[in-house]
């Protein structure tokens, strides 16, 4: 498997495969179909720091080739993933990625100190783009300079690196790429779920709660591909690339594209074995498609010159 | 709980718009209480994506079968109603927590009430209760006669009561009217159906012990997603929770806000 591992900022990876944060909880269900300890890292459900239950039901709507949710960010609050769930995660040799979330600046500070000194969360994902909770979430995601400021906070208080999530429902993406990038983001996480709507046939009124949800699963990828394409050739901070993936072919897709790694969301509801099943065949796709190691991929689509040495494990 | 290619042993019509579908595989070795559910993929493409998930009626150790019945209503039980023998199936299971069985003692006398699609769970709890020993009366409910199915499937474990909307088969009206017009009591009652009719079941006093199945739409079905997320019932307004699919479906009366 050596054909698979990646150095990231604060990550040192066997290979580029994690779930998505709010798709494997904080792990526990998914460990009882299958040993964790082959994923290169995982990305824990965001943490608030009060407990928060979240959007009434219906929290789930779909979509031919895509789903939609507004969970909106339920989780048992910071003391209890500091105490409890990521402790539990310790058994694992995994790199556990924390998905940082809140309402003000101050929430996502406080989260970020306290989560980050945890001995096994080796990197942060700052959530800036959730839409589906009223405040926080995406309003930072969707101001550069709101976006920058926190961003800079976020590192002042973090003892790892910071990954910066990015919404999709902007107008220019790069342009929150960059500002991110200039706040001292050491990387980015993209992309989440697309703002969407379902409505019912009989009641004539939309089926989530929330009214709207975020979209995700395939149907979105070719928007993450592309803005991963975009966003790649302007900053000089490597990609997490998430949106769809659902296979092999997918993950090296992205790297195509310009992700240095990738996370798999909504297929592991459709196939609790899609990660496992993803870093089994991903040696043999390689060395089908003529490469040495995945890093060689990276970034193909729109680059010809070598890659940088930090890719490479 | 495994991931298994099941193969279907028979797929057909009972009742309007209802299916029994029969289906073979290894995962019947760990099915074991009633009210447990299937997680399934309908499809082998995109639409739909997410599984369905569908209670298991009745389970047959000896052969490696299990039945479950569902209502061919939207586009992915149209596709399940499509299945033909012999075809495999992708299947999730069991998952969830089901009727409590050890909660009956054997000379109780337990009060099975479903209502629609919610009967099948009750047919396997049925077979069990009998089985140790405890009396079962079951009240079933409808829309008309066309929707009754199982009736008879019941009576061979009991009294088994009938009541359509219209009044078109047994009893006008729903399952409570027949539980107070027959005046009917028991040590423990069990129930699936529609939500008003679990709050209804909720608020009586047929029995001291009464355990509801919840339905929840659901995207893992394993507890990872928090899509079918319940209030407890003394914190209705706070963060507790439960999940539909991982900790229930089955809750105790009064457990869960429903």
């Amino acid at each position: 498997m050596r054909s698979l591992s990646i150095k990231l900022p604060g990550l040192s990876l066997k290979n580029p495969i994690m779930p998505a944060s709010g798709c494997f909880g904080f792990g526990k269900e998914y460990s009882q179909l299958f040993d964790l300890n082959i994923l290169g890292s995982i990305m824990v459900k965001a943490t608030t720091p009060e407990p928060r239950f979240g959007n009434p039901t219906p929290r789930v709507a779909e979509t031919p080739g895509g789903m939609l949710n507004a969970i909106g960010l339920q989780n048992p609050g910071l003391d209890k993933v500091v105490s409890e769930e990521l402790p539990w995660l310790e058994k694992f040799d995994v790199p556990i990625i924390a998905n940082v979330a809140g309402s003000t600046e101050e929430d996502y500070v406080r989260v970020a100190e306290r989560i980050s000194k945890a001995p096994n969360v080796h990197a942060l994902e700052l959530n800036i783009s959730c839409p589906n909770v009223k405040t926080g979430g995406i309003a930072f995601g969707t101001d550069p300079e709101m976006a920058k400021d926190l961003t800079k906070k976020v590192k002042a208080v973090s003892d790892v690196p910071v990954y910066v999530k990015l919404s999709p429902n902007v107008t220019d993406i790069v342009k929150i790429a960059k500002a991110v990038e200039a706040g001292g983001a050491d990387g980015l996480t993209m992309i989440n779920t697309l703002v969407g709507m379902r409505i019912d046939l009989h009641s004539a009124q939309p089926i989530l709660s929330n009214r709207t949800g975020g979209l995700s699963g395939s149907a979105i990828k070719p928007v993450a591909l592309r803005m991963i394409y975009e966003v790649s050739q302007q900053v000089d901070i490597p990609i997490i690339g998430m949106g769809g993936i659902q296979s092999a072919e997918d993950v090296i897709e992205f790297f195509y594209a310009g992700a240095s790694a990738v996370a798999v969301g909504t297929q592991n509801f459709v196939d609790p074995f899609v990660c496992p099943t993803i870093i089994e065949e991903l040696p043999a796709l390689l060395e089908k498609l003529g490469y040495d190691h995945i890093s060689d991929c990276i970034g193909r689509s729109w680059k010809k010159h070598e890659q940088p040495a930090y890719h490479r494990a | 709980m495994k991931k298994e290619l099941c193969q279907v042993v028979s797929n057909q019509s009972i009742a309007d718009s209802i299916y029994e579908l029969t289906l073979s595989g290894s995962m019947v070795e760990e099915m074991n209480e009633p009210g447990q559910f299937v997680h399934i993929k309908v499809s082998g493409g995109l639409d739909p994506m997410l599984r369905r998930p569908i209670s298991i009626a009745s389970i047959h150790k000896e052969k490696s079968e299990f039945t479950i019945i569902y209502r061919k209503q939207g586009r992915g039980t149209s596709l399940l109603a499509e299945k033909k023998q012999g075809e495999l199936v992708d299947i999730l299971g069991p998952l969830g927590n089901g009727f409590p069985v050890e909660e009956a003692s054997v000379g109780d006398t337990a009060i099975l009430v479903g209502g629609g699609i919610g009967v099948p769970p009750l047919y396997e709890l049925a077979k069990q209760l009998v089985k140790k020993g405890i009396k079962v009366i079951t009240i079933l409910g409808f829309q008309n006669e066309s929707a009754v199915f199982y009736e008879s499937k019941f009576a061979e474990f009991g009294e088994t009561y009938i009541a359509t909307v219209d009044g078109s088969y047994g009893t006008k009206g729903f399952v409570t009217d027949v539980l107070s017009t027959k005046n009917i009591r028991g040590d423990i009652l069990y129930s699936c159906g529609p939500t008003p009719m679990l709050r209804a079941i909720e608020v009586s006093s047929y029995a001291p012990k009464v355990y509801l199945s919840l339905e929840e739409r659901m995207g893992c079905g394993i507890g990872a997603c928090f899509a079918c997320v319940c209030h407890v019932k003394d914190d209705p307004d706070g963060h507790a929770y439960k999940k539909v699919c991982s900790d229930g479906p089955v809750f105790r009366a009064g457990e869960v806000a429903i």
